[in-house]
């Protein structure tokens, strides 16, 4: 693992982070509309790729229940958004997802693998469909309209979440925290035994990590516009951040970043023209990159660096 | 009152035969071959396109479809679990880590098969005009493809577990279950053995389909829901028992009925809802050890 964090460090020093930060922040200034508005659904994706690593990456654990969360930010929003400021809608946002993932967490202490996985599909479907229900019931609508945000504004504030959740991964990797859930990743048993209060750990990163899918879930419903049940907690918001982590590679920080951005790119340029194609070549990749590079992309990165450095490790 | 209760009984009958004949399917994937398969209702909605193509296009009886949707499935299926599946399995480091990557191995499958139908058959619902003449029975009146359903789906579920229970491939197959390195040493062909248990459930899939086209509407996107349900079931009867799912999908269709009938928004709340409470309560379901 020590391994693994220097050579990171060898690829992407401290000063080239900050310029990629820098360049990014100040993007408007310089690059086009289409830029913009391209980078924001491309950071969409990176923070739940990273905010869903944040617990998944070192526990293991598969939790498919990004699209709830995410979907609780774009309501918050949406009955919210008219009443109180931007910022303070995509606070509430992440502390509602916070919330429900607490609870949802501290209901599956027993659950593991596939009982979890399953569970968490069934919590945003569940989630999904009393949305529905009261919608058609009790807010005798479909779907509803959120007030307008212009792109600007969206980006900054999709970037300020961006980099916060890029921030907390870094701290919680750096902290007990983090050490405490990569020895529940390695053997659950053996780290409740050496004094890990596991199931406090394991609620707090899943909620830590529900509040960054719920803050962009707020203010990508400025964006859309419209939502409605189906579109919020559309079950695809579950399996992305999967699919772009796994591509991308967990070990690293930037792996589901990696991920983030190629499929956010290709997303882009293929969905508009040839939607069917694009989910079709999405699935391929899929499938070729567990057959043949289950590490990632980051993965293939340090299999070739280390070839190049001649073996040395 | 007696005619109502009657309607609620042959609609949990009806939904419930389909979903036992689903579940058994999923199960046996899980319980034996270890693919937590989400594409399975994507194997379910080819078989339902199939049989409409081949309803509307060659006007082959749908129930003479069941014979040919069914293999098909079978061999897909088979092809399937040995050029991804059987890879997985032989190159994972744990049997933890293949059962995750071929869960998400399934996932690009579901994607793949997906759009693969929409570019053949494009977005549009669909439904067969087969048998749908009233039956008057029991003082009230019901389409005829509603009755014959569950009668083909009952069948079709015996005949799969005495296939499993019975035969010398069953015997393998249970053999493969439990232990799949003694299975292995006692002569079985393990990854010919848990392929052919893919297979079989890709088959279930295909009937299952087949049932569906001729009751329900069907559409290019519908596998997600089915596979939801079959998740369900499965849990409610005991991940990896086949005949726990069998009496899981009676139990689901009829508490569904029975739900929807006095709130008609409510039904797939209720399942959800039974699903997670399981999840918590007794994860090893209702018939599990």
């Amino acid at each position: 693992m020590n391994i693994a964090i220097v050579k990171s460090k060898k690829l992407l020093p401290p000063g080239l982070v900050f310029l990629i930060v820098i360049l990014l922040a100040t993007l408007p200034l310089y690059g086009t509309d289409y830029s913009v508005i391209l980078l924001t659904s491309i950071l969409v994706y990176a923070i739940l790729t990273v905010s869903w690593a944040i617990f998944s990456g070192p526990t293991g654990y598969i939790s498919l229940a990004s699209a709830a969360f995410f979907g609780v930010g774009m309501y918050t929003a949406a009955f919210l958004g008219e009443a109180l400021p931007l910022v303070v809608v995509v606070i509430i946002g992440g502390i509602f997802s916070f919330i429900l993932a607490f609870l949802a967490g501290a209901l599956t202490l027993r659950l593991r693998g596939m009982y979890f996985i399953m569970f968490t599909f069934g919590l945003s479907q569940l989630v999904k469909y009393v949305v529905l229900w009261w919608e058609a019931h009790v807010g005798g609508t479909i779907g509803r309209f959120v007030i307008n945000k212009d792109f600007l504004t969206v980006y900054w504030v999709i970037f300020v979440i961006f980099i916060a959740a890029l921030l907390t991964t870094y701290l919680i990797n750096r902290s007990k925290l983090g050490l405490a859930l990569q020895s529940i990743g390695a053997n659950e048993e053996a780290a409740a035994h050496t004094g890990i209060n596991v199931t406090l750990v394991k609620i707090v990163s899943f909620a830590i990590s529900a509040f960054f899918m719920g803050a962009a879930g707020a203010i990508m419903a400025t964006r859309w516009t419209y939502i409605d049940p189906s579109i919020a907690f559309d079950p695809l918001l579950s399996f992305m951040p999967v699919l772009m982590a796994i591509f991308g590679g967990m070990g690293q920080l930037y792996g589901p970043i990696i991920g983030a951005a190629i499929f956010g790119y290709l997303e882009e340029i293929l969905i508009t023209r040839f939607p069917y194609y694009y989910m079709l070549v999405f699935g391929i990749i899929l499938v070729v990159v567990i057959l043949y590079l289950p590490k990632g992309f980051v993965g293939l990165i340090q299999k070739w660096r280390r070839g190049e450095s001649g073996g040395a490790t | 009152m007696m005619v109502t209760l009657l309607n609620v009984i042959v609609d949990g009958l009806l939904t419930g035969s389909i979903y036992a004949v689903i579940a058994m399917g999923f199960c046996l994937q899980y319980g034996v071959a270890r693919v937590l398969n989400v594409s399975h209702g994507e194997f379910i909605m080819l078989g339902a396109f199939a049989t409409w193509s081949l309803y509307t296009m060659f006007g082959i009886n749908p129930l003479v479809s069941l014979v040919i949707c069914g293999p098909v499935m079978l061999v897909l299926g088979f092809l399937v679990h040995r050029t991804i599946f059987t890879r997985i399995r032989v190159s994972s480091e744990s049997s933890a880590e293949a059962e995750g990557n071929s869960l998400l191995a399934s996932f690009g499958l579901l994607f793949i098969i997906q759009n693969v139908a929409l570019l053949i058959w494009g977005p549009f619902v669909r439904g067969l005009e087969f048998m749908s003449f009233p039956v008057h029975f029991g003082g009230t009146t019901f389409g005829a493809n509603r009755l014959i359903t569950p009668i083909f789906a009952v069948g079709i579920s015996l005949a799969f577990y005495l296939f499993v229970s019975r035969t010398r491939v069953g015997k393998a197959i249970r053999a493969s279950a439990q232990d799949p390195a003694t299975a292995g040493l006692m002569g079985v062909n393990i990854n010919n053995v848990l392929a052919i248990c893919f297979g079989l459930g890709a088959l279930m899939a295909g009937f299952a389909g087949t049932l569906v086209s001729i009751t329900y509407t069907i559409s290019p996107t519908m596998g997600l829901e089915y596979t939801a349900i079959a998740f369900i079931v499965v849990v409610l009867g005991g991940l990896g028992s086949i005949s726990g799912s069998f009496i899981g999908g009676y139990i689901l269709g009829i508490i569904g009925s029975i739900v929807t009938y006095f709130e008609p928004g409510l039904g797939l709340i209720a399942y959800y809802v039974i699903f997670m409470l399981l999840l918590m309560v007794r994860p090893t379901g209702i018939f599990g050890r």
